[in-house]
């Protein structure tokens, strides 16, 4: 049980993290049509921002500092490279950022080097959020901060305690990940500028004709969905690991975000975001193989059954390809994603 | 009219063919022939991407999975001919690799090919993932961290024909690119490479007529995977080894990225990409350590003002020289090179020197960099390549200026004399 509570809450803090990237793509891609291959690279670029502005003034202003910077270095981009091959039609445009993604993985360790950096969340971070206690007789209970050892430890053999924390950098994920939700939320719907996006959204000539400067609207969403990956970046960076590779390996996976949450839909990328983050945080929790299924079931294997990889492959292994096979079972089943509105 | 066209065409592919014969006589060192072999696998490889990308729009991520599947069966296939008994002579090895390639393509391309745009990119991205993350799970088939390895040469061959030497084995790749760019090149003119070319303008239109894209789309990608296939199977008997990373997104990354540098809207647009491949990655790496950097920035560059290609660019003079006006741009494209080759000058030298901080600090401050003592230690340097890059930048635009406005003259020349020789 306390297993289940915890690689939950686990999953769903990834899931979180990864939704952080993908409204942002969500976010650019509905409006521009654009869909930007660097943005991995921007969370890549927020870890490392971050990482630099924490050294000098320590990780609160970092996690402020750092998105504002990269969503002002995705708005220069915005506007001085993607906005002139907009003429050239959106193959070109995703061209250019898959251009960016490798000039930024250089750049990048080019200033900071080719190996991972010593980027640690904040000592009142450090420890767990609270901690479950699973006690043969008592059942579960739950105790905030860390459990003291003695609780832990039991001195009758006939008694079983389990202590099962969970890291405050996760609940600090997941607190994140939501008030920015909620205030993308509120300033899509509540605020005078989130109707004109909105409206530049489906009629960008009507709202050009109205007065408004559409090509600025773009810039400003495009700095803003850099800046949400920036913001996930330095939370994902700190609490992970802050390494040239972090963007080659989160990327593929916010496209498949992208893809089974249904192009363009920003509710669809929620869904889809903590399905995945759920999905491969229990996937890799288990070690269950089909050989350990067919050993549970009564069943004999030959020899050469016993031996075989496909047999013998665990769950945890299989772990990272369960991502791009829901894509492929949900191209086959439902072309459109979960929430999707249109085939195209 | 067209018995010149024909004539033309035939001095195209004979001058082809020759230049394919005679290269390993002039380039006739170790590394030449390494080198020979290798863009002719490239050529076949990215023309086969560009029946995707160029002649169909249809923009994949994963083209490696095709080529390096193809690779992995193709070696499979010579090691059971070698130690099995199975009975496909060496030669044909490759056709094994094209059709892993095919096959790959059909059960892949069922999935990747019901959409267009930028979906498709998204889902060839994702099976590439998925073919290399399994390439890491399954260790019978794709050999683990090791790879596959296998053994080429043939005891008593058909007239003194081992695949020992490499020459050989150049030859052998001569053919099957020759045979493969021919046939490439009749696929565009054939009806189906007609429709991929409408499919990829004008989808809804081709529906409206009656074709089924979908079908136009998975028929192309079909002929694509064979080809790189062909490509792959070809490498597996260039190396004698093929490990994971031939089925990687770094490798089907490098297809994309040299494809539309070499020109995707013309057929021989590739094999320019294909040639640039192979010397960006077999001496350009030696040369320098920031290579990554400067492809990243040419590409970027590319895509922002010459979306054709190399191709384009070479084409567009063309018709200028056509129409006898090349003369008057010699000047122009003097003082580009020159204040290019300013600006490059100071970039690269930044570039590198922050490179040398980065990585050979123990070497010590100074390092040679085209003919200079380049120090990191002394703030002189830095501001020196600083100004060269500045001062050269700004030239570069005063040039670049005038010869945006004489071409423009040019061009609309050009237009304008078209037009009164349709007129008469």
């Amino acid at each position: 049980m306390e297993f289940f509570v915890i690689s939950m809450l686990n999953g769903l803090s990834y899931g979180l993290l990864l939704f952080m990237l993908s409204s942002g793509l969500t976010l650019i891609f509905s409006m521009m049509g654009v869909l930007n291959f660097a943005h991995a690279s921007f969370y890549m670029l927020g870890a490392y921002v971050g990482f630099t502005i924490a050294s000098f003034t320590g990780f609160w202003w970092a996690l402020v500092l750092a998105p504002l910077v990269v969503g002002a270095l995705g708005a220069l981009f915005e506007r001085y490279c993607l906005r002139r091959v907009h003429k050239f039609g959106h193959v070109a445009e995703l061209l250019l950022t898959f251009g960016l993604a490798y000039v930024v993985l250089e750049l990048v360790q080019l200033v900071w080097g080719r190996i991972a950096l010593e980027f640690k969340p904040p000592e009142s971070l450090s420890g767990p959020l609270f901690t479950l206690i699973n006690r043969t007789g008592d059942g579960l209970s739950m105790m905030m901060g860390a459990a003291p050892k003695e609780l832990c430890r039991s001195a009758d053999a006939a008694i079983r305690v389990v202590c099962s924390p969970f890291p405050a950098t996760r609940g600090f994920m997941m607190l994140v990940a939501l008030v920015m939700l909620f205030s993308v939320w509120l300033l899509l719907t509540r605020t005078r500028i989130g109707l004109v996006i909105q409206a530049a959204l489906t009629h960008p000539h009507m709202v050009e004709a109205l007065g408004h400067n559409v090509p600025r609207v773009f810039m400003l969403v495009f700095g803003a969905g850099t800046a949400l990956a920036g913001l996930a970046g330095v939370i994902g960076g700190s609490i992970f690991l802050t390494e040239p590779a972090m963007a080659a390996t989160v990327g593929p996976i916010i496209f498949v975000v992208v893809v089974v949450g249904g192009m363009g839909s920003l509710s669809g990328a929620f869904l889809a975001s903590v399905l995945i983050g759920v999905l491969q945080t229990f996937a890799i929790a288990f070690d269950y193989s089909l050989a350990t299924l067919a050993g549970q079931l009564g069943l004999s294997l030959s020899q050469g059954l016993r031996d075989n990889t496909y047999i013998n492959m665990t769950l945890s292994q299989v772990a990272p390809i369960l991502p791009f096979l829901l894509l492929v079972l949900m191209l086959i089943f439902r072309p459109r994603g979960l929430l999707g509105t249109r085939e195209g | 009219m067209a018995s010149s066209f024909n004539r033309s065409r035939w001095i195209v592919w004979t001058a082809f063919a020759l230049v394919m014969v005679v290269a390993p006589k002039v380039f006739n060192s170790g590394l030449g022939l390494t080198v020979l072999s290798q863009m002719g696998i490239a050529i076949i490889a990215c023309l086969s991407y560009n029946i995707l990308f160029g002649q169909g729009g249809m923009l994949s991520f994963g083209h490696a999975v095709y080529t390096g599947l193809g690779s992995f069966l193709a070696i499979h296939a010579l090691n059971a001919a070698t130690h099995g008994g199975l009975p496909l002579p060496v030669a044909l090895v490759p056709l094994a690799g094209g059709l892993a390639g095919l096959g790959f393509a059909v059960l892949f391309g069922y999935v990747t090919t019901r959409k267009a745009g930028t979906t498709f990119a998204m889902i060839t991205l994702g099976l590439g993932e998925l073919v290399f993350a399994m390439s890491l799970m399954v260790p019978e088939f794709f050999g683990g961290e090791g790879g596959v390895s296998g053994n080429r040469m043939v005891r008593d061959g058909l007239w003194g024909i081992t695949f020992g030497p490499q020459v050989q084995v150049y030859y052998l790749i001569a053919i099957y690119t020759f045979v493969c760019v021919a046939a490439m090149y009749a696929f565009t003119r054939t009806p189906l490479g007609g429709m991929l070319n409408a499919v990829r303008d004008n989808p809804e239109r081709v529906e409206f007529v009656g074709y089924d894209t979908q079908r136009v789309r998975y028929l192309a990608f079909i002929i694509s995977g064979f080809f790189a296939g062909i490509a792959g199977g070809l490498a597996a008997l260039n190396f004698e080894i093929v490990t994971a990373e031939v089925v990687g997104a770094a490798r089907s990354g490098g297809y994309l990225l040299f494809t539309f540098l070499g020109g995707a809207t013309f057929f021989f647009g590739p094999i320019l990409g294909a040639v640039l491949m192979v010397l960006a990655l077999v001496l350009f790496s030696e040369f320098t350590q920031a290579w990554l950097l400067y492809l990243g920035l040419i590409f970027l560059l590319m895509v922002m003002f010459a979306p054709g290609g190399i191709a384009s660019l070479i084409m567009m003079n063309v018709r200028v020289a056509m129409f006898g006006r090349l003369r008057e741009l010699l000047l122009s494209y003097l003082g580009l090179a020159a204040t290019t080759a300013l600006m490059f000058a100071g970039g690269t030298s930044i570039i590198e020197m922050v490179y040398h901080l980065q990585l050979n600090q123990s070497e010590g401050p100074v390092f040679a960099y085209l003919g200079m003592n380049l120090d990191v230690s002394k703030p002189v340097h830095w501001l020196l390549a600083a100004l060269l890059l500045a001062v050269g930048a700004g030239l570069f635009e005063w040039v670049r200026r005038g010869f945006v406005h004489h071409w423009g003259l040019i061009q609309a020349a050009i237009e304008a004399d078209i037009r009164r020789r349709e007129a008469a």
